[in-house]
């Protein structure tokens, strides 16, 4: 049976808490700045939400329920998703869902961590059971070993080699240098990217992103509540989740998005060409580069030629991380899922600045979350329109 | 026979702090530990479907049937490999780089592993379940002919290689300290240092020590805080492997007029001995557990099989070796702290003169020298040594009760003593 279509559901308010390498301050204390960001770009009290939507791995012992008490909301939709970077388009389906049905009228989606010296670390060593007992004992290198032994057989499966990543690596520096809120501001060459300090070959260092703490967060509403508030939003065209996709292939060479993107493109009702810029969830170069090929904005196989054909600067002819994603943004934990949503928001309103998409009408936003073990566990996307 | 010489450590250089490899495990991972300890290739599997899995689930990801142990074949291609060059934790970020694989099992589930001397996907591997330095079961990929393990120094840092330690044995007069020793030197052990109690007494075994190289005999009573003190005070700090060989044996029905002075004899040596020497040589071993190319690395109890099923004609012997284990796991844990193994090997009946009475099979003194160098080869916690001893520990873990009823009816070891 096919989805029914999105009828009327609109995103807006796009919110970003300007990110910090590290902060003092608790997850809830971004959650709260977000929630007052929100209700500032609405002109409303935060307690007009009626839906509360929150994606964090770094709120213990609470989870979203507490922080309605702490913070004086009374949703009737409250939904609370420790799942990584695929948890802002989860959230975003689940919330769209609600105010469709009616079962809440403003929906605040957020995605906040915060982030210590020594939250990566901890968050390692306790991140699932799976890791605990078959992973980080073996060697401890995170994130970066597990995506470096993917990376390896991704790569040469696809014929694509580490200076076919640098143009991505490359041009993330380059949007991020027209986000004020990026945390890299360095320019980065193709030389620097490919010289950088091994980490876990082919993982390199600018193959890697800084955690780092901060909060993303946007409003799902139906566009009659939105055009009665007066606010400008973009429409919520199409989406897919899957999780746990192929569990038989013996290493990650796709993600769950190969199984569900005809579903995404037909609900869509468009072609890769009608898309004006990408956000995919960038926590390696080369697992962007999956999304593009899995997603089909290129051929199987195609991937390295792509890679080598385009410029994906904001300016450039696929327009792609425009706010200069995780790689040069940072990585604020669950944040990092609802980041490329946000920007996208953005872009689709005009209010993306000196990174404007000229024309920008519809952009696809994937996400992508949850090393449990040997691979990453959600995939997701969902198309975003212009008003 | 060639003696290696091995450079002494800058006295000037500060002792590293012992770090230990991230240990916390779910409490089904543990099904692995004992396995690992033992040095049996056993991985999570399906008692419904036989599908194996990993990493051990609560339940069958294929039937959702119950899971359980089960020996597995060792072989495995690498799929993926790569090297952890700047790792997150302090214990790999002072060793790396490290060598990861991703390594398809043969018998079907894909597994994160630690990586021999091998870097090209495709290779086949040869899969080893053992412990890490903190004591907890892991994978590790190797050539697949078993080959060039010396070299390895991510091998090398899980096992207990005797090449380049100096090693103490603690009693000369156990029945196998010759040939324990003489596997220890040719294994390239740098020092064995052997006890003897009641040093006034002959020694027939002084000529065939003394004429090994770079083994010595010095007066240790195992009786005496005095002795072990003194002992520790001259060579504690220099002890990388202690293999702990002293033994009373005394077999004796408890209603024997014998039995309260022999019991209480063999518990002044083989459990109070073992407390003795805890103190004495425990702290500094689990201090040096990382200090350089000659880090502390394992102790050894040789015990009795009989301290975990305990025949009535051996009583007071048998109660001695049963608190000698429990206090094992106390040595163990404080040791552990250092990354320092403990093994404990297990024996029934030897070729000793005191078990003369014994019917064969008796496990030789050669047998058991090998069985401890096995041990430490691999790393390993627990090791059980002859027919006699394998039968009584499986006769153990199938049902404790017939076991006990077993040998309160002499079925086992009818008269013997």
């Amino acid at each position: 049976m096919s989805a029914a279509p999105y009828t009327s559901v609109v995103l807006c308010c796009p919110v970003t808490v300007d990110y910090t390498r590290h902060s003092i301050r608790p997850a809830a204390w971004w959650v709260a700045r977000a929630l007052a960001g929100l209700a500032a770009a609405a002109g409303l009290s935060h307690r007009d939400f009626d839906g509360f939507s929150l994606a964090s791995f770094t709120l213990g012992p609470d989870s979203a329920i507490g922080l309605t008490q702490q913070f004086g909301l009374s949703p009737r939709f409250l939904d609370f998703l420790p799942l990584g970077g695929v948890a802002g388009i989860v959230g975003l389906r689940r919330a769209a869902r609600a105010v469709q049905a009616g079962d809440a009228d403003a929906i605040a989606c957020i995605g906040a961590d915060t982030n210590g010296p020594h939250w990566f670390r901890h968050s390692l060593e306790t991140f699932s059971r799976a890791s605990q007992d078959a992973v980080y004992p073996y060697g401890s290198g995170g994130p970066n070993v597990s995506f470096a032994l993917i990376a390896r057989a991704w790569m040469a499966a696809n014929g694509v080699r580490r200076e076919d990543l640098a143009r991505l690596a490359v041009d993330s520096r380059t949007n991020a240098r027209a986000n004020p809120n990026a945390l890299m501001q360095k320019a980065l060459t193709e030389e620097e990217y490919l010289a950088a300090r091994p980490i876990a070959p082919p993982i390199h260092l600018f193959d890697c992103v800084m955690p780092c703490a901060g909060a993303e967060a946007f409003l799902v509403m139906r566009e009659a509540t939105a055009q009665a508030l007066g606010l400008t939003f973009v429409r919520l065209a199409a989406a897919i989740e899957r999780h746990n996709a192929f569990p038989d292939d013996p290493v990650m060479l796709r993600g769950g998005w190969v199984q569900d993107r005809d579903q995404l493109w037909s609900m869509a009702g468009v072609t890769p060409g009608a898309v004006d810029l990408v956000q995919t969830y960038d926590d390696y170069p080369f697992i962007s580069a999956m999304q593009f090929q899995d997603l089909g904005l290129c051929g199987p196989g195609e991937v390295a030629d792509y890679l080598r054909a385009h410029d994906f600067t904001h300016s450039g002819d696929r327009p792609h991380n425009t706010s200069g994603g995780q790689l040069s943004g940072g990585q604020a934990g669950c944040a990092g899922g609802h980041l490329g949503l946000v920007e996208a928001i953005r872009q689709l309103t005009g209010t993306a600045g000196a990174r404007q998409v000229k024309g920008a009408k519809r952009a696809l936003v994937s996400g992508f979350g949850m090393i449990n073990f040997d691979r990453g566990l959600g995939s997701a996307a969902a198309m975003l329109e212009a008003a | 026979m060639m003696v290696e010489h091995f450079p002494r450590k800058n006295p000037l250089l500060r002792t590293q702090t012992p770090l230990l490899p991230p240990a916390a495990r779910s409490r089904a991972a543990h099904l692995l530990t004992a396995a690992a300890c033992a040095g049996r290739f056993e991985l999570p599997c399906c008692t419904t479907c036989n599908a194996f899995a990993w990493p051990i689930p609560e339940a069958c990801p294929k039937c959702m049937g119950e899971i359980a142990l089960r020996k597995a074949p060792q072989g495995g291609e690498l799929l993926s490999a790569t090297v952890a060059e700047v790792p997150a934790d302090p214990y790999f970020r002072e060793r790396a780089p490290w060598r990861v694989g991703l390594v398809k099992l043969d018998c079907g589930p894909i597994a994160v592993t630690h990586l021999g001397p091998l870097k090209e996907p495709g290779a086949r591997v040869n899969v080893t379940l053992m412990l890490d330095r903190a004591g907890q079961a892991v994978l590790h990929a190797g050539p697949q002919k078993g080959g060039a393990m010396q070299d390895d120094p991510q091998w090398q840092d899980m096992v207990a290689n005797p090449r380049g330690r100096r090693i103490l044995i603690t009693d000369a007069r156990h029945f196998c300290a010759i040939p324990l020793t003489q596997a220890l030197v040719k294994a390239g052990a740098a020092e064995v240092t052997l006890g003897l109690h009641d040093s006034w007494k002959p020694f027939e075994g002084r000529g065939a020590l003394e004429s090994l190289p770079c083994v010595k005999i010095e007066s240790l009573d195992l009786g005496s805080d005095r002795s072990i003190q003194d002992m520790a005070a001259q060579i504690g700090g220099k002890i990388e492997i202690l293999i702990n060989t002293a033994d009373v044996l005394r077999p004796g029905w408890l209603m024997s007029p014998r039995a309260p002075v022999e019991a209480k004899a063999v518990m002044e040596i083989v459990a109070f001995g073992l407390m003795r020497l805890a103190r004495g040589f425990g702290p500094a071993m689990a201090s040096r557990g990382a200090d350089g190319a000659r880090s502390a690395v394992a102790w050894v109890n040789l015990l009795s099989v009989f301290g975990r099923a305990h025949p009535p004609e051996l009583a007071g012997y048998a109660a001695a070796h049963a608190a000698a284990l429990a206090l094992s796991h106390a040595v163990r844990a404080e040791l552990a702290t250092g990354g320092v193994r403990l093994m404990t090997v297990l024996t029934g009946p030897t070729e000793d003169e005191w078990f003369q009475a014994f019917p064969p099979p008796r496990v030789s003194a050669d047998a058991l020298a090998k069985a401890v160098l096995d041990g430490l080869m691999r790393g390993l916690e627990e090791v059980v040594v002859g027919d006699v001893a394998r039968d009584l520990m499986a006769r153990l873990e199938e049902n404790p009760k017939a076991i006990e009823r077993e040998l309160a009816q002499g079925r086992m070891y009818g008269g013997a003593a």
